[in-house]
């Protein structure tokens, strides 16, 4: 089996578990696997959005985390104040942090290697800081998510399976819509700069705004995950914002394998039920969480992904 | 000569620290010639060619290309005006194949890259000027080789490739055959010299063959400064250049 193949098999497996995980949650009366489930996925987004950047594009965005807390403030915020409307919420959410990835990554984009991580980390944390301010907003202790977003007609979100789905639905445009992304001119510029952007810019590439460009869209996506995540918990922190949370997505992308954006979705399921496994055996299971990561690292360069799917495509 | 300088280079002029890598340098390039520019390690030929391709800004002077002021141009608005160039030490984009590499260069000059859903690869307008370029250069059959798995003589003529596959008007090459074994720096220099006339070329090289088979002018850098200009046969007789680079035993 090429490795083609056998990555589109691991794909349509992965895409048939994560669909029947609603009944079979209801047959085996454990809806604590829906939300568990419905959690690894809307993480999964947030991985997918930063591997563009990061697998793709070389930007090692150490705040990512930054998008996921505006998304679930545009969410949280217009809730509190009973506009409770999805599609504005949701809008609001993917604007607001299209713009401030636009201002974090005009002013980062025109550094690169260790300055670039510090300063994207630096943003991340000043909207930390700026979250723990908003007093009205419950500060550092947040606040409850005063109603989920309402979108009308068949999606409720107060129903997990719908919830559910809507997740699903989101996750698998953003992969389709991915895998065209990074084959398109777009995307081919992208990738070329990453690998040599002196011969980029040689060639004729202002490779400036195109990672500008991905460097947006991949913020606003993760907004979008944020918006999703604060209907998800239905409480909202400026934890979502912290660097430990960045440093997190981040490694969902290396776990599951940079640069192949179904990698990062294993890698979020991975590292979420790692987490909930060990949690529940030990309270100090980042003790053993710690060096099974480290392993993967360096023995599965091209992540858990690449172990399973073989030679690299592409 | 009747023609209009494809380059025009007055005065130009860098400084690093203490050192004087350009020192008013003036340069004419005409169209179809090759003009080579040769002289001891050291001499500021690199630092010439990445002030002429945008890389490195000078501190004083003008540069010119077909007629226009590109001093303050950055190297992506150059390439797209017509220059293009190779580098010294061999860069490409090494886990793209061979026609990847030959069809971003073609894609950079044709339409807008923001478009972001339909696959690069099945666009015909690309691929086909893609590998004509690998074609001129003998790389035809190696087009789906990643271009890091290429043998380093091939990864030369790629890069070759890939600035001509952007059409321009003026090619800098920053010292082709470094690194290359006899035959593959003479099939090189056979290939440069079916350019020879139809694109005008600016040659940095070390390699004195090359030089004197290639150049219709030759301009001999010493200590940032352009001490000598002509046809090869009159540099070769230049008593200066001899003592300053050539070496008594070269002629």
């Amino acid at each position: 089996m090429t490795a083609d193949r056998r990555r589109d098999v691991i794909v349509a497996v992965g895409g048939v578990l994560l669909a029947l995980v609603p009944p079979i949650a209801a047959l085996t009366d454990q809806p604590f696997y829906l939300d568990l489930f419905r959690r690894m996925m809307i993480f999964a987004i947030a991985a997918v959005s930063l591997d563009l950047i990061l697998g793709y594009g070389g930007m090692v965005s150490f705040g990512h985390a930054a998008y996921l807390g505006i998304g679930a403030y545009a969410v949280g915020i217009p809730a509190y104040h009973g506009i409770t409307n999805g599609f504005v919420q949701l809008g609001l959410a993917v604007a607001a942090s299209a713009l401030v990835a636009l201002v974090i990554g005009a002013i980062s984009l025109r550094t690169s290697g260790v300055y670039f991580i510090m300063i994207t980390l630096a943003f991340a944390q000043m909207l930390y800081y700026l979250g723990i301010s908003l007093e009205t907003y419950g500060g550092d202790n947040g606040m409850r998510l005063a109603a989920r977003s309402r979108f009308g007609g068949p999606i409720d979100l107060a129903q997990p399976s719908t919830f559910y789905y809507l997740v699903l639905a989101i996750l698998v445009l953003l992969l389709v819509a991915g895998r065209r992304l990074v084959a398109s001119r777009f995307g081919m510029v992208v990738r070329a700069a990453k690998a040599n952007e002196p011969r980029a810019r040689a060639i004729g590439f202002s490779t400036a705004r195109y990672k500008l460009t991905a460097f947006v869209m991949a913020g606003a996506t993760a907004g979008l995950a944020g918006a999703l995540l604060a209907n998800q918990t239905e409480y909202l922190t400026p934890d979502f914002m912290h660097w430990t949370r960045s440093g997190e997505i981040m490694f969902m992308v290396i776990l599951g394998g940079m640069g192949s954006l179904f990698g990062p979705v294993i890698g979020a399921v991975a590292l979420l039920l790692l987490e909930d496994v060990l949690s529940a055996m030990t309270a100090h299971w980042q003790i053993i969480l710690g060096p099974i990561l480290i392993l993967v690292v360096l023995f599965a360069k091209r992540g858990l992904f690449g172990l399973l799917a073989g030679a690299r495509v592409d | 000569m009747l023609t209009r300088p494809v380059l025009d280079v007055r005065a130009l002029s860098k400084r690093f620290g203490g050192l004087q890598a350009s020192d008013r340098i003036d340069l004419e390039v005409v169209s179809g010639e090759t003009h080579a520019i040769i002289g001891p390690n050291g001499a500021g030929k690199t630092t010439l060619i990445g002030q002429l391709a945008g890389d490195l800004r000078p501190d004083d002077g003008v540069i010119r290309f077909m007629d226009r002021d590109v001093t303050r141009l950055d190297a992506p608005s150059r390439s797209q005006l017509g220059l293009a160039r190779s580098f010294q030490i061999t860069s490409i984009f090494p886990e793209l194949s061979a026609l990847d590499n030959a069809a971003l260069a073609v894609q950079a000059h044709r339409g807008s890259s923001f478009r972001f859903w339909r696959p690069a690869r099945e666009e015909r307008a690309l691929r086909e000027p893609a590998q004509k370029a690998l074609e001129s250069v003998g790389l035809g059959a190696r087009r789906e080789v990643a271009a890091a798995n290429l043998a380093h003589g091939e990864q030369r003529q790629l890069e070759i490739a890939m600035a001509l596959a952007t059409e321009p008007r003026l090619l800098l090459l920053d010292e082709p055959v470094a690194g290359m074994g006899l035959d593959e720096s003479q099939r090189m220099v056979r290939f440069l010299a079916t350019l020879k006339g139809r694109i005008t070329i600016v040659l940095v090289e070390h390699d004195m063959d090359a030089v004197f088979t290639l150049a219709d002018r030759i301009s001999v850098m010493v200590y940032g400064r352009i001490i000598a200009t002509g046809p090869p046969a009159e540099v070769r007789g230049n008593v200066e250049v001899r003592r300053a680079y050539l070496g008594e035993d070269a002629c």
